[in-house]
């Protein structure tokens, strides 16, 4: 079965509907499958609950799904640099589960690995635990948090080959792996197509099982969040530990 | 003479050590990468997913692909590795990163840490922070001793409880002010004890400052 269609919008056709759940890789503006989020876009589809670490900022990535009220929930860790965002939820249309964003990482790491509930310390004693069960182990108190599994993931990589084997670049990776393991369906898009066995295969960061179609996209000037830079003679901060 | 935010940040980087690797939050935390003495191997970890933080990349060679936690552009270093945001919280919450320096809005005398929302205001989110406290060996919060509102009043941060929704329960190490240095037993019932004052800064200020309890042992 061929897995690379020609554009995002085939690449979604017929697993777009009302109501689901979807996982939108990224951190920031870093590794967003922002070709994907487009179409999503161009497809009105409605009511979404979007399972991402952050969302977007205004006008960029996932921002532009909250502009069009396509978005009914977020699950994310921090959402600070999006002023739709804050009117939206401000104004009660849109909700907002927050969740540490280790243990967002995890719930998607273990509704992709087949395990519905774990325990962990992070939360415990804080308003993120009330309502979930909290166990001792060891001597310590641990509170449960359950496995995520959305409709849709959708996933940004630098290298794919055409089998849906996956390489990320440098911190575009995040949380990319863990959302292609924990969807029915995972769209990935990737900046370099290549033929199978072009990548090494000890160097696969996402084995093609959990890739169902995927997209070139074209190089393209990607958006950086916050410009930090420093003049040449300038002392490093931070400096080069070591 | 209060410290300011460099000798806040200098006086933190004392609790470096050699081989450590550590988390440092936004703000006067990431100024303590600026004292990492001569010689020592510290690598810094950044919780999206990197090992081995280098600093800000020269005018026009930034990365859109190479980002730290506070998404500004930043550069790598020989030492560094790229991981998942799940590899990268196994290794915070699996206690495997020695020292994790972050700013806070209140500390409580056992060790309880707010810094993450107020009722009333919009949330922006936890982010790493719950994660952090928690599963870090040793948490060192860096802040100033008192929170100074808008119309020139001053509302004590070390307390006896918070009352700010908590980002972690018996979690705080140290706290390091720009009064002043605390210790704090977050297991134990040592509670919080003044170990070092700034330079110029007297107990009795410190006291009038601050509402929890804590007892007096400088070095």
């Amino acid at each position: 079965m061929k897995k690379v269609r020609n554009d995002a919008t085939e690449a979604l056709a017929g697993l777009l509907k009302d109501g689901m759940t979807v996982m939108a890789g990224g951190f920031g503006l870093c590794g967003i499958p922002d070709e994907l989020i487009d179409a999503i876009r161009e497809s009105g589809v409605k009511d979404l609950t979007v399972i991402s670490n952050n969302a977007g900022i205004d006008g960029v990535g996932l921002g532009k799904l909250l502009e069009t009220r396509q978005v009914a929930k977020m699950i994310s860790s921090y959402v600070g640099e999006n002023k739709e965002f804050a009117r939206q939820y401000l104004g009660g249309e849109l909700a907002i589960e927050f969740n540490p964003q280790g243990t967002l990482a995890e719930r998607i790491r273990a509704g992709g690995a087949g395990i519905p509930a774990f325990f962990t310390k992070t939360g415990v004693g804080t308003l993120i635990a009330e309502g979930k069960e909290v166990r001792e182990f060891d001597g310590e108190s641990y509170v449960m948090e359950r496995g995520l599994f959305a409709d849709l993931a959708i996933v940004h990589a630098w290298t794919g080959d055409t089998e849906g084997n996956l390489v990320y670049r440098k911190t575009a990776r995040n949380f990319n792996p863990m959302m292609a393991t924990a969807a029915k369906v995972t769209v990935a898009q990737v900046e370099h197509l290549v033929q199978p066995g072009e990548i090494d295969g000890d160097a696969i960061h996402t084995p093609g099982i959990f890739i169902k179609r995927m997209i070139h996209v074209a190089i393209r000037e990607k958006r950086i969040e916050q410009r930090t830079t420093r003049k040449r003679g300038e002392p490093a901060i931070p400096p080069a530990a070591v | 003479m209060a410290w300011t935010r460099e000798q806040m940040a200098e006086r933190a980087a004392k609790e470096l050590r050699d081989g450590f690797y550590v988390n440092l939050g936004i703000g006067i935390p990431t100024l303590v990468s600026n004292y990492i003495p001569e010689g020592m191997s510290v690598q810094l970890q950044s919780e999206n997913g990197m090992l081995g933080m280098g600093p800000f990349p020269f005018e026009g060679e930034e990365d859109p692909d190479l980002i730290n936690a506070g998404k500004q552009t930043i550069t790598e270093l020989p030492t560094t590795s790229y991981f998942s945001s799940s590899d990268s919280f196994g290794m915070v919450r699996g206690g495997h990163i020695n020292l994790s320096i972050l700013g806070a809005m209140q500390v409580a005398e056992n060790g309880d840490l707010a810094n993450w929302m107020i009722p009333g205001k919009m949330v922006k989110g936890m982010g790493g922070a719950m994660d952090l406290v928690a599963g870090v060996k040793r948490v060192v919060v860096v802040m100033e001793h008192v929170a100074k509102g808008k119309d020139g009043s001053e509302a004590p941060k070390l307390l006896a409880e918070c009352d700010l929704p908590l980002t972690g329960t018996h979690v705080v190490d140290m706290v390091i002010t720009d009064l002043g240095v605390f210790t704090i037993d977050k297991k134990g019932n040592g509670g919080m004890t003044l170990v070092e004052l700034a330079e110029g800064v007297t107990e009795d200020e410190i006291r009038a400052k601050t509402q929890g309890a804590f007892t007096t042992r400088l070095a």
